[in-house]
Formats: structure tokens, sequence, C-alpha cells
């Protein structure tokens, strides 16, 4: 098996501890949700489970960047893309689903082609009747875009701020494309008004708890693929592109393919988020694509600590629950915080809180040995531990 | 009359006896004359009955030749002009209702009040209308000013009509101005191939719209009448495709003159970034938040001059350039010293924590100023636009245009020519050599910095002349900026003006065929693709340096 491989490897136990944390957080809110009743002090609210359901697609979005940018190196300002492609795959098999139940009642073209007199399903709407039809392509529509774009980038080495800035226009033009009319994405309005999804209605607390619990459980093998690839052969590979990409090359090593793969797989990691966000939101239009959400996905990661594999999503999470009470509280000030947090983080806290807190950590055990050793009961070569690599 | 009126004051009361009497009283029997001779042909009008008649008595009115006739031929058109039942006097009627107010027809000056009961009105078809207009073409033709005999003659070309032949001609041989002159040929020639002229003539007012030109011969020749003359059908078709052609040529200069204003808007927005991205590298994205400080400048100089200085309104741009570079230059300098100083060699940071400020910055304009869209009005000098053969110019693209390459040429000379300019080209070649000579090189970094931010706050001045003032006017120049600057080598100013007018015309060119936003992603692929090829854009700065 490859996940007893992978554990043989020795996960490290920050990260079954947080597999334990993720998968209860999955079990036990749905859980509390459903079957306490509305009065009982644990209950949860249905908003709660939309709003953490949605903060769990957010952190899978994060640790999918982290894959690439914490571990590779690799700054993508159009992770948005990806998400925002997953979510309009599955928001096309939701649109199929609302069948006569749409204002215009047609059995098979969703309402905005209605509205704009489009006879008959474009060709690259078929196939999207079928759950796992747009299941594949939630992951083959980002993969695909993130392979082409990749092979291109990488093979002919754009490196840095510049490859940077070319994943920003990507998802630029992509925004531009969505928000035509005649792609037939729903333009500007995007796609919204679901109905059910695999039979189920989408507003039921029973679907919503599902989806939380398979967001969980997203969430949850993200973190083992990402903790297994960063532990094997291929993690130490990665983390030397990203260290030194001549060097690593010189020693042999092809990085363009170290980089498209793990860029490729972050993109499909993306695209799953997004898939799994859209029904839970319920709605997926281009503003998806914006530069700046992107962005903000890199400032969750930085937040939490690249490189690390809970920091993505601690980050996630803690910025956006931050956002949320922001701007029920204070909307005004919102960017005010977020701008100020950019600033700070890589200011003050270049490894994020994550990483800043292993840092003192291993600063402090390293502390604690040397004061043992001072005191003559030197007892181990805990003082000799490499420092992490940035 | 002036003349005569300044001799008054001089001279002796005698003398101005004498001069009145020896030259006015002539002309004010012609102008007796003309008043009866207008007043029976506006008669006419009301006498008439049939269309037909009504025609002809317009053009007894036209023919007197009296600019005044202007007035009752326009109420003709408006169904404004009444025949008095009891006593058969044409009235130019106002208002509204069962009482309506009298006007005479030539002063236009109100003559009592008549219940509508009492009034015929004089009806008007569209062969009337036609006529009415070419009468009012001919009368205008006899205007003393050029301007209004041009117009008049414009019109004619647009409404030919072989009825206005007679008037047209008398106007050729009457006209002083070569150009308007050119314009009542033109009109002939128009009038010609919609009459029943023999061949020959028709061949040769044929002619004369093909070397017109212009969208306008075109509908001309589409729209004149079919003949039997083979040779006439021949010469039209050979004259409509020859004007087609020249108007592609002409087409294809307004595109380029699109592009060209296009790509200096671009050239503006990304100038800035050539500095702090190009020479210094630094990933400036706060650098779209710059030119809209520039256009808030602007904004604010602007209501300020209409308070509390309205004299000066029309200067606030100028007013408002020098406050621009200083207000987002001095931005500039505080988030270098405050931020940026901190984070070189890490680029990727750079990036996050400059757009920290951009975010910072776009929401104190927007508290500062509200969300919404401010207007920013162009100066006099600005608005309009001009005719450039079949090109139409407004005044503020090619103001822009030109600010544009003043920015750039001043620009290249702070840089090659200006100490200031040595020192940063020898901070960015080789910083520790710099520092040993003397070179104090964070505060040439601050400046430098504060150099591209004030550029693009004067960047903003231009914009504000052209797009909405908005807190988010800066997102979106960002990504056009970044991408002028990579495409056209990064570090050369020369290769940022290829790319900001390349870009712009490629846009304009693609634009027809694929429509403006896919033109758009088509331009950011093939920039992608491009960058793919050369990592380090157009003109690429060669040596190790660059590389680090």
């Amino acid at each position: 098996m490859i996940t007893g491989y992978f554990l043989r490897q020795g996960l490290n136990r920050w990260i079954i501890a947080s597999l334990v944390v993720i998968l209860a957080i999955g079990i036990l809110v749905p859980a509390a949700n459903l079957l306490l009743p509305a009065g009982h002090p644990l209950h949860v609210p249905s908003y709660i489970v939309a709003l953490f359901g949605k903060y769990l697609c957010y952190a899978l979005l994060a640790l999918s960047l982290d894959l690439v940018w914490g571990y590779v190196g690799i700054l993508s300002l159009g992770h948005g893309a990806f998400f925002a492609l997953g979510g309009y795959a599955m928001g096309m098999y939701l649109m199929r689903q609302i069948g006569t139940r749409g204002v215009y009642g047609d059995p098979t073209l969703p309402d905005f082609m209605v509205f704009l007199n489009w006879k008959e399903l474009p060709w690259f709407w078929s196939g999207f009747d079928q759950f796992w039809f747009a299941a594949i392509m939630v992951m083959l529509a980002p993969g695909l875009l993130a392979f082409v774009f990749g092979w291109f980038a990488f093979r002919s080495r754009v490196t840095g701020v510049y490859l940077s800035i070319i994943t920003q226009a990507m998802t630029y033009a992509l925004m531009l494309a969505f928000f035509r009319n005649d792609m037939g994405f729903g333009g500007n309005n995007g796609l919204t008004d679901f109905k059910d999804i695999l039979g189920y209605s989408i507003q039921s607390d029973q679907t919503r708890a599902a989806l939380f619990l398979s967001s969980a459980v997203a969430l949850a093998l993200g973190v083992l693929l990402v903790g297994a690839l960063g532990a094997s052969r291929y993690g130490k590979l990665m983390v030397a592109v990203r260290d030194a990409e001549d060097r690593t090359r010189f020693l042999g090593y092809r990085p363009e393919f170290v980089k498209l793969f793990a860029f490729t797989a972050s993109a499909v990691m993306a695209g799953i988020a997004g898939a799994l966000y859209v029904p839970q939101v319920g709605i997926i239009n281009p503003g998806e694509f914006a530069p700046a959400n992107s962005i903000e996905i890199v400032i969750w990661t930085a937040v939490g600590g690249r490189g690390t594999i809970i920091g993505p999503i601690i980050g996630a999470i803690l910025v956006n629950a931050g956002k949320s009470a922001f701007t029920g509280l204070f909307p005004e000030y919102w960017l005010f915080a977020l701008g100020a947090l950019f600033i700070a983080v890589t200011l003050f806290l270049p490894k994020g809180i994550v990483g800043t807190a292993m840092h003192g950590w291993d600063a402090l055990q390293r502390l604690r040995a040397a004061r043992r050793h001072e005191e003559g009961r030197h007892d181990g070569p805990a003082a000799s531990q490499p420092e992490a690599a940035e | 009359m002036n003349v005569i009126k300044r001799m008054t004051v001089t001279r002796s009361i005698a003398a101005l006896f004498a001069v009145l009497a020896v030259l006015l009283s002539p002309s004010m029997a012609t102008a007796q004359d003309s008043d009866v001779a207008l007043r029976q042909a506006i008669a006419g009008l009301g006498a008439e009955k049939g269309y037909a008649r009504l025609r002809e008595a317009i053009n007894v009115v036209a023919q007197t030749g009296d600019p005044r006739a202007a007035r009752v031929l326009g109420a003709l058109t408006e169904g404004d002009v009444y025949r008095r039942a009891d006593d058969g006097a044409v009235v130019i009627v106002s208002g509204r209702g069962q009482q309506l107010t009298l006007h005479d027809p030539v002063t236009g000056e109100a003559i009592g009040t008549a219940p509508k009961s009492a009034l015929d009105k004089v009806r008007v078809n569209n062969s009337v209308r036609r006529s009415v207009r070419a009468a009012l073409g001919g009368l205008t033709l006899a205007a003393g000013d050029p301007d209004i005999r041009m117009t008049a003659a414009r019109t004619l070309i647009a409404t030919p009509d072989p009825d206005s032949l007679a008037a047209i001609e008398k106007a050729i041989s009457d006209e002083e101005d070569d150009a308007v002159r050119d314009a009542l040929e033109n009109a002939r020639a128009g009038a010609i191939l919609f009459s029943g002229a023999d061949p020959e003539t028709r061949i040769a007012a044929i002619e004369t719209i093909r070397n017109m030109g212009g969208q306008q011969a075109l509908s001309l020749l589409a729209r004149m009448p079919a003949s039997p003359d083979q040779g006439v059908l021949q010469a039209a078709e050979d004259a409509a495709a020859s004007v087609q052609k020249r108007l592609q040529y002409w087409g294809l200069g307004q595109n380029i003159w699109y592009g060209v204003s296009l790509g200096s808007v671009l050239l503006l927005a990304a100038i800035g970034l050539a500095i702090t991205f190009g020479v210094m590298g630094v990933i400036n994205m706060a650098h779209g938040e710059m030119v809209m400080l520039g256009a808030y400048t602007t904004f604010t100089v602007q209501e300020v001059m209409r308070t509390s200085f309205p004299g000066l309104l029309d200067w606030s741009l100028p007013i408002a350039l020098p406050l621009a570079f200083l207000v987002a230059g001095s931005v500039g300098f505080a988030l270098e010293r405050g931020v940026i100083r901190f984070l070189y060699g890490r680029p990727l940071e750079t990036l996050l924590a400059t757009w920290g400020v951009s975010l910072v910055l776009q929401q104190s304009v927007r508290t500062l100023f509200g969300p919404s869209n401010r207007e920013v009005s162009n100066p006099s000098f600005m608005s309009g636009a001009f005719q450039l053969g079949e090109i139409s110019v407004t005044w503020n693209r090619l103001y822009i245009v030109v600010f544009a390459l003043v920015v750039f040429a001043v620009l290249l000379y702070a840089i090659n020519r200006t100490s200031l300019g040595l020192r940063m080209r020898a901070v960015t070649q080789n910083r520790r050599m710099a520092a040993a000579m003397g070179i104090r090189t964070p505060w040439v970094d601050a400046l430098t910095f504060a150099l591209g931010s004030g550029i693009a706050g004067i960047a903003g001045v231009a914009l504000s002349q052209i797009d909405n003032v908005s807190p988010n006017l800066g997102q979106g120049y960002i990504i056009d900026s970044f991408m002028v600057v990579v495409f056209g080598g990064v570090g050369n100013l020369w290769g940022t003006l290829i790319a900001a007018l390349s870009l712009g015309v490629a846009n304009k060119f693609l634009e027809p065929f694929a429509g403006a936003v896919l033109g758009k992603i088509l331009v950011l692929v093939f920039i992608i693709l491009f960058i793919q090829r050369r990592p380090r854009g157009l003109f690429a700065l060669k040596g190790r340096a660059v590389d680090a």
C-alpha cells in the first residue's frame, strides 16, 4: 500500500496529529449540528457549518499553494484561477442538475443560455450532467492548464518574479475571458441558483453536513499528500530546487520536471478545493479569477507559515475568520487590516506563525541541551540537530 | 456702419448729416425694397394650395436671397407657420393650447394672439421639407461668415438636391473663400448625380465626388439613382472602389492613431514602473496606487480652483502636475524608507508587502474621497476634436500622446545627463563599487524610488483626463504596466517605449476582429508566450549582473 509506504517513511507526528484534528472536526461539527437539539449549548448552527466548510476549502487551497511556494519556491499569483476552474466544473454540473426547475424551464439549457437565445448546449457543456464526468473535469481542467502553462514556463526557465507576474497575467486573462457572455459560462453573473447535488437538495442541513465532511476529508488527504511528499525523496528534491535550482540541475536532476509535477499536483488540489467550495456558497462567478483573490491566498499561506504543513491551514482559517469578523464589525477597516497584515508579516514574521513557533521550539530545545551540556549532564546529540532550511 | 459710427464721433454734426445723406439713403431704400419683396414672397406661402405650389412658393422665398427668410422657412418645417383665416396673412405661432401667440414672419416680433380656430396650418410633407432644407442651404450660402457658409455647403453635400443646383451655381460664382468653394463644387457634383443631367456631366460629377472621398462620397455613390448609361455606371463603380480603398488606408491610419493613443497611456502608466522595477528591481505592486494618487491630486486641485479661483480653472492641470509629482513622490519615498529597504534581495516578499501598501492606500483614498467616481473635467484647450483627413483626433488624446513623449524625454535626460541619474546608474550596475566611490547608496535608492513614484503621479494627472478617477483606478493599470516593462526588457527605457506603443497598436488592430476584451486577452496570451521565449524582454540588458 502506498499509504503504508509513506507511513513507514515516517510521517511527522505533527502531521498525524493534524490529520486526527481535521477528521475529528469534520465529523464532530456536522454531528453537533444535526444530532444536538437547537437549544443545546454545544449545538452548532447551520450558518457556522457553512462558514467553516468554506474555510476548510480555503485551507485546502492555501495548502496547495504551499506545495508550490513553500516547497518548490514558485510564487504563483494565479492559484485562484485553478480554484475557480474547479469551481466552474462543479458549477456546470450543478447547473445541469437544475433541469426544468429554472426560470425558463428548459430541460437542457441553463437559464442564462435561454436568455442569450442560444438554441443548443455548447459542446464543452456536454457530459456535465454526469457527476463522474464533472468530478474528472474538476481535476483535469486545472491540472491540464497548470501542466501546459508550467511546461512552457519551466522549460524556458522563467523563474522568480517573472513567473509570478505571468501567473498573475494568466488569471487576469481568464477573468476577462469568463466575464464575456460569449464564453458560455454565464458571463458576469456566473453560475448560480443551484438546486441539488447527487439528488440531494443543496440547501438541506444533511447535504451541508456531508459537504463539510467531504471538505475535511479532502483537506486531510491534502495534508497526507503534502506530508508524504515532503517526507519522501522527491520532497528533498523539491526543497533542493527551491534552495538552489542551478546546483540541483548540475547534479543531474531536471528541476523543470520537479516543478511541473508540483505545480500540476497543486493545481489539481486547488481545483478540488474550488469544487467543494461552490456547492457550499452556492455561486461561482468570474470575480474568483481576480488577481487580488490569488494574492490573498498567498497571504494566508504567508501568515500561517510557508514550507510547513499546518501553517497554511491555520493561516487560511485565521485570516478568513478575521475577515468575517472585521467585515461584520467595521467593514471599512478590513482593507487597512489586510494591508497591514501583508506588510507586518513580510517585515516581522517572514516564516509565518507556525514557522516562527517551530523555530522558537527548536531554539528552546537547543538551549536546553546546551544548558544540560554546561551542567555536565551531556546525554545525547540533540544540540547537533541541523536547522531547517529556509 | 461701424466705420460711419466712428466717424460721427470725430466729425461735426454737419459732416454727419452730409455723410448720412450721401451714403445711407440708397442702402435704406434697397433694404426697404427687399423687405417688401420678402413679405410678398412669404405671403405666397399662405396663398398657394397643394404641395407642388408650396414648393414653388418656397423657391420664390429662397430666391429673394434675404437671410431673414430663414426664420419662416425653419418654422415651416417645424409646422409652426399658419395662415390667418380672416386676412390670409402668414404668421409664425408659438405656445400650446387654444390661444396661440402670433409672430411676424420676417422680424419674429410678437404681434398679438389668436384662437386656434382662427388659424389655418400651412401643411407640409417630406418633399416640402426637402425643398425647405435646400432653400435654407442656399440662404445660408449667402451668409457673411465663411464658417456658416462652410456648414451650409457640408449640409448640401449630405443632402443632395437637384433643386438647389441653381443656388449652388450662384454661390460658387460669388464665393471668395477657396475651401468653401471646393465644398460647394462637391455639393454641386452631388446634386448633379441626383439630377437628370447628361452622361458627360454626370461622369465629371462622379470624378469630383471620387476626389472628395470619405464615407460621404461612398454613400452618395451608393444612393445615386441608376442610370441607363453604361459609362456612368462604370464610372460610379470605379469611383466607389477607389473611395473604398482610400477609406481603408485612412482606417489603417485611424487604427494606428488609436493604437498610439492607447500606447501612450500604457507608456505613462508603465514608465514610472520602468524606474522602480526596471532599474531598481523592486516589484512595486503599489505602483498603480501612485497613479491613483496623482489623479486624486488633480481632482483636489480642480476642486480648490473651482471654489476659490474660478479664473484659474483651466490652469488646474499645469498646477496639479508638480503637486502630483510631490505627493506621489513623497509617498514613494516613505514607502522605500519604511518598508522596501528592509526587503532588498527578497523580491517575492517585496511584492507582498507593496501589495499590502496598495490596499492601505486604496482604502485611505476611499475613506477620504468616498468610493464613487470623481469627475475631473477637461480644460477647454483639451476638449473637442479635429479632423485630419478621415482621421478624427480628439485634443485630449493628442495632448496625452505628446505629454507621454515629453515625460519620456525628460526621464531619459534625467537618467543619462543629471548627477542623480549618474549615481542611479552606478548603484544599479555595481552597488558595492558605487558605495566605495562615496555614493550614499541608500539615499540614491530612496530618491530613485521617489522619482519612479513621482512619475507615476504625473501619469495620474494625465490619466484623470480619460479615465474614471476612483480608488480602483490604479488596479486597472498594474498588470498592463508590468506587461509593458517585462515585454520591453527590464532596465531599458527605450524598450518600455517601444513595448508600450507596439502593445497599444497591436491591441487596437486586434479589436476589430476579436472585440475589445478578446483582443486584450490575446495580447496577454501573446506576452505570456513571449516571456517564455525571451524571459528578459525585447531589449534585454546583457551581462552577468543582470542575472543576479
